[in-house]
């Protein structure tokens, strides 16, 4: 990786992060990210031969409740928080998927 | 009566010297008139508050089952609190009204805690300085031009203002603690797995824990005693039983190890926070505490790692504010895709952004190994520090923060001379363990500056009982600021 970010390599990004970033912002995060990532370099200089990576400090799977149906949220309550949705249906609304 | 102790309101309110219904007015009316200024609460909630201190009020045969009866308590605003705004102090969850409760609110209510408002915050906790929140930052109550520290920085000046004793926050890199400091008051991160993340909007989801702000130590230990414990509702709360951490606060600390990682805390410390430390450890001295050095070689890269794993984390967890679901909804969206794009650009600020960007960057193919698998090893490294320092000590002490509040601003344009504010406060998160800050004096005799104690996976008690008796020889929890 270079010191710097080009706007395409910034545009990738923003489109797997679904950003639809203004171009302000696409030289601003440029510039700060490399930033960051040059201060960031520093751990690229440890040694970590043989080193577990750690993803959770917690070692095992956690603990599991039985699993035995129980009740969930409303759904009307939950649906009533969405932008659109069409609570008859049990349905949240989305503009057109396809096409254009 | 002064909304200072948890614990001497719930015994007032047992003995007859106050009723609940008044207390929780007094909090509400101390709200009203301090918060223009401070901008510490995004809402409050007054007709429910006095309604459930009022049926406290009547049912005195349950009062002694309650040991928060009657306490006011807000909660940061990304802890789910039902049918009440939670927004995260983002614009995407503005009209956001959860349909449950956080575990910890449903522990605190039972407890007889009474729920007066929620609290200002970074958004999505990401932040050092409340500067984040789309809804203005807060002000510190020290001193109105500087910041309260962040992330949750509205739940450390509301305590520390005394409009509520009792607040709880959530820490994933020094987000309860670095505020708490900065706000002259108590606050606990508490051992990964400590305690229920159900119901928290979630940022780093290996390195969050909801915590208690408070103006004591026996408080927030009080407080943490009561949210912490195993909840079927999250795999990662542990299910390990909580000992009873206030009978373990005996002010004892004869013989107790304490080491100071001196390579790493020495450098860059402002010089009211060095003095202030350097006193706090000589005060531990004199109550029988043992201070050694000890040595975390790792710790350098601290914020680097932290700050490649959790943007990482954010830029997952962050994927399900969409516009479909709940919250903000762009409305120049032709298809769906666009909502998405919009929506998110438009709901999110530019810290949030930068940081989703950042995540996306490290866990995108090509740079996956050389950045996030690469930080998750040296994580491992930090871990192991900690674990060897622990054969040696009981806890590691260090300033909380290396500098006492900065000013509203300064630290705005350059994310990381901001991020650098974390510096002592990552680790306990990276790996996992319990830490509390406590006030240990006033730096240039203005501005609080913050004591911070860490202790071993699980032995909150031990790193209480500390805390608790510095408290008690010091005395600084007690300072208060002049509104």
């Amino acid at each position: 990786m270079s010191d710097e970010f080009t706007t395409d390599e910034l545009r990738h990004l923003a489109r797997l992060a679904r950003l639809a970033l203004t171009p302000g912002e696409l030289t601003l995060f440029s510039r700060q990210l490399a930033q960051f990532l040059t201060y960031a370099r520093q751990v690229q200089a440890i040694d970590t031969s043989g080193v577990r990576p750690t993803s959770h400090p917690l070692a095992g799977t956690g603990a599991l409740r039985p699993d035995q149906e129980r009740p969930s949220l409303s759904r009307d309550e939950v649906l009533a928080q969405a932008p659109e949705a069409d609570p008859a249906a049990g349905l949240f609304k989305v503009p057109r998927v396809l096409g254009s | 009566m002064k909304l200072e102790s948890a614990r001497a309101i719930a015994q007032a309110i047992r003995d007859g010297q106050a009723s609940a219904v008044e207390i929780c007015r007094a909090a509400l009316g101390r709200i009203d008139d301090a918060d223009r200024r401070l901008n510490a609460f995004r809402s409050t909630t007054p007709e429910a508050a006095v309604q459930a201190a009022a049926a406290l009020d009547a049912r005195p045969e349950a009062w002694a089952d309650l040991p928060l009866l009657g306490v006011p308590v807000a909660f940061k605003d990304n802890i789910c609190t039902r049918g009440v705004p939670t927004t995260a102090g983002s614009r995407i969850l503005e009209g956001y009204l959860p349909p449950f409760d956080a575990t910890v609110v449903e522990r605190l209510a039972r407890a007889g805690a009474v729920f007066v408002g929620k609290t200002n915050c970074d958004e999505f906790a990401m932040g050092s300085s409340n500067e984040n929140s789309a809804f203005g930052p807060t002000r510190n109550p020290w001193d109105a031009d500087r910041t309260p520290g962040g992330s949750s920085g509205g739940s450390a000046a509301a305590v520390s203002a005394r409009l509520v004793p009792l607040a709880l926050g959530s820490d994933t890199g020094g987000s309860i603690r670095q505020p708490a400091a900065m706000c002259g008051v108590v606050g606990i991160k508490p051992s990964y797995g400590r305690v229920s993340r159900y119901g928290l909007l979630a940022f780093g989801s290996s390195l969050d824990q909801i915590g208690p702000l408070a103006t004591s130590v026996a408080d927030a230990a009080l407080a943490l005693q009561i949210i912490a414990g195993p909840d079927g509702r999250d795999a990662t709360c542990l299910d390990t039983p909580v000992p009873d951490l206030l009978a373990a606060l005996t002010g004892d600390v004869r013989g107790l190890r304490i080491g100071v990682p001196r390579d790493h805390v020495e450098g860059g410390l402002d010089t009211g926070v060095a003095e202030a430390f350097e006193q706090a450890l000589d005060v531990l001295r004199r109550e029988g505490a043992e201070v050694h050095d000890v040595s975390l070689p790792h710790s350098a890269a601290g914020i680097a790692v932290y700050y490649l794993i959790s943007t990482a984390e954010a830029s997952s967890n962050l994927a399900r504010y969409d516009g479909v679901r709940y919250g903000y909804r762009t409305q120049r969206a032709e298809s769906l895709g666009e909502m998405y794009d919009l929506t998110r650009d438009e709901g999110f600020g530019a810290e949030v952004k930068r940081r989703i960007m950042l995540g996306t960057f490290v866990l995108s193919s090509g740079y996956y190994d050389a950045y996030y698998l690469k930080a998750q090893q040296v994580r491992t490294l930090i871990r192991r520090d900690y674990e060897v320092a622990f054969e040696r000590v009981d806890l590691i002490a260090a300033p909380t923060s290396p500098v006492p509040a900065f000013r509203l601003g300064e630290r705005l344009d350059n994310p990381l001379h901001m991020y650098l504010a974390d510096v002592f406060t990552v680790g306990a998160n990276l790996a996992g363990l319990p830490a509390v800050s406590v006030p240990c004096g006033l730096a240039g005799g203005t501005l609080p500056v913050g004591f911070q104690l860490t202790g071993r996976p699980l032995e909150e008690a031990t790193m209480l009982r500390a805390a608790d008796a510095y408290e008690r020889a010091s005395r600084f929890s007690r300072l208060s600021p002049q509104l």
